[in-house]
């Protein structure tokens, strides 16, 4: 079925050709499904309950809110070099995720914190089953979709 | 074919949990503070509260404000106009929710103002002239001053009663309250001890409207 709209015909033609575009596919549209629901659980905690939204947590947004649409972009008619204009939004995102989750955590110290103004980064606003935050959730968000993605580049690129 | 029918589903599945959790988060809230009004409905109106218009209203307005607050500037013409819409129907108190830094300092203006009988007067010069001395939604007490004269008010016995331990006991109280009604936006109002369903003018007048038109 990729056959018509693929823009190398003659990569998908054998079987087993068609069957690891299926696969990256299906890897491909996971990701979009976390980003979605990543995209939609940030707005509903920003926008229904009105949490408060730090510096840091509007960065990451910025990354991910993309990643709802391009991910689309790229899934149809598939294109398996949706990895180069994907990751790197997954990657930055991810590294703001980690520093966030550092400063949550307390590794990194007092002076090097961006935001003293308006909502403090540091602050937790939701925890559940005593572990899971915001910005945990965002990290945990952001490495499931950068793995996903390396799974479809290296099944692509076979 | 089949995986636009699954991407068209699951963004479909999406969707409609985002639009379901809404629905289901606000119902639970404005029940919430629904139940928590009705538990506090005594800490409404306080003694102390500065009030607006005949004691035997069939309208009770009570509004949280602050100052400094810009919503609080622009509401406060609206509310008036209701008012004088409705003469002998509609009775307003304020409490105070002095919730910008800075803004208790301007509160105990306004009460030391109310001890010379100036209250409203000052209110409306200091909602008029917000901008002046809280630039930057930061109200600064130092330049208040300025735009109170013309009032005739005694600025230095005004600056004398501002310290008096009962005007910080009346902020203290108000805080409190709000605190306890869960007021944590200004202005907040309550049309008859209930709380506005959701916030803007419409909602207002719809309630104030309804309420007056029980007979």
């Amino acid at each position: 079925m990729f056959v018509e709209s693929d823009p190398n015909p003659q990569m998908s033609t054998s079987p087993a050709a068609r069957e690891r575009e299926s696969s990256a596919w299906m890897l491909a549209f996971a990701a979009w499904l976390v980003a979605m629901a990543s995209t939609l659980g940030a707005l509903f905690f920003g926008e229904v309950m009105k949490l408060p939204t730090c510096v840091l947590c509007w960065y990451q947004r910025i990354f991910m809110f993309p990643l709802a649409l391009i991910l689309p972009v790229g899934l149809f008619p598939f294109d398996r070099k949706l990895v180069r204009y994907a990751l790197p939004l997954a990657v930055v995102g991810g590294l703001i995720a980690v520093f966030h989750q550092l400063l949550v955590a307390g590794v990194i110290p007092e002076e090097i914190r961006p935001c003293t103004q308006g909502v403090p980064c540091s602050q937790t606003v939701i925890e559940w089953f005593g572990f899971v935050t915001i910005p945990l959730l965002s990290v945990a968000a952001f490495s499931i979709v950068i793995a996903l993605l390396v799974a479809v580049h290296l099944r692509s690129s076979k | 074919m089949k995986e636009k029918t699954l991407f068209l589903g699951a963004a479909a599945i999406l969707l409609l949990v985002f639009v379901v959790a809404t629905m289901t988060y606000n119902t639970g809230t404005a029940e919430q503070s629904a139940r928590v009004v009705e538990q506090n409905r005594d800490r409404l109106v306080r003694m102390h509260s500065p009030t607006l218009g005949n004691a035997q209203a069939k309208v009770q307005i009570v509004e949280f404000l602050d100052p400094a607050c810009e919503t609080c500037r622009s509401f406060y013409p609206f509310v008036k106009e209701m008012m004088a819409a409705n003469p002998e129907d509609i009775r307003l108190v304020v409490r105070y929710a002095p919730f910008h830094d800075g803004s208790e300092a301007v509160v105990a203006v306004l009460e030391a103002a109310r001890k010379q009988g100036k209250f409203w007067p000052t209110l409306e010069a200091l909602f008029a002239t917000q901008e002046h001395w809280a630039p930057a939604h930061a109200p600064q007490v130092d330049l208040v001053w300025p735009q109170l004269e013309g009032l005739g008010l005694d600025l230095d016995r005004l600056r004398a009663d501002m310290v008096a331990p009962e005007i910080g006991r009346v902020i203290g109280q108000d805080l409190a309250d709000a605190e306890a009604l869960n007021v944590t936006k200004t202005p907040e109002f309550f049309v008859n001890g209930e709380p506005l369903p959701r916030f803007g003018y419409e909602p207002l007048k719809a309630m104030v409207d309804a309420a007056l038109a029980v007979r």
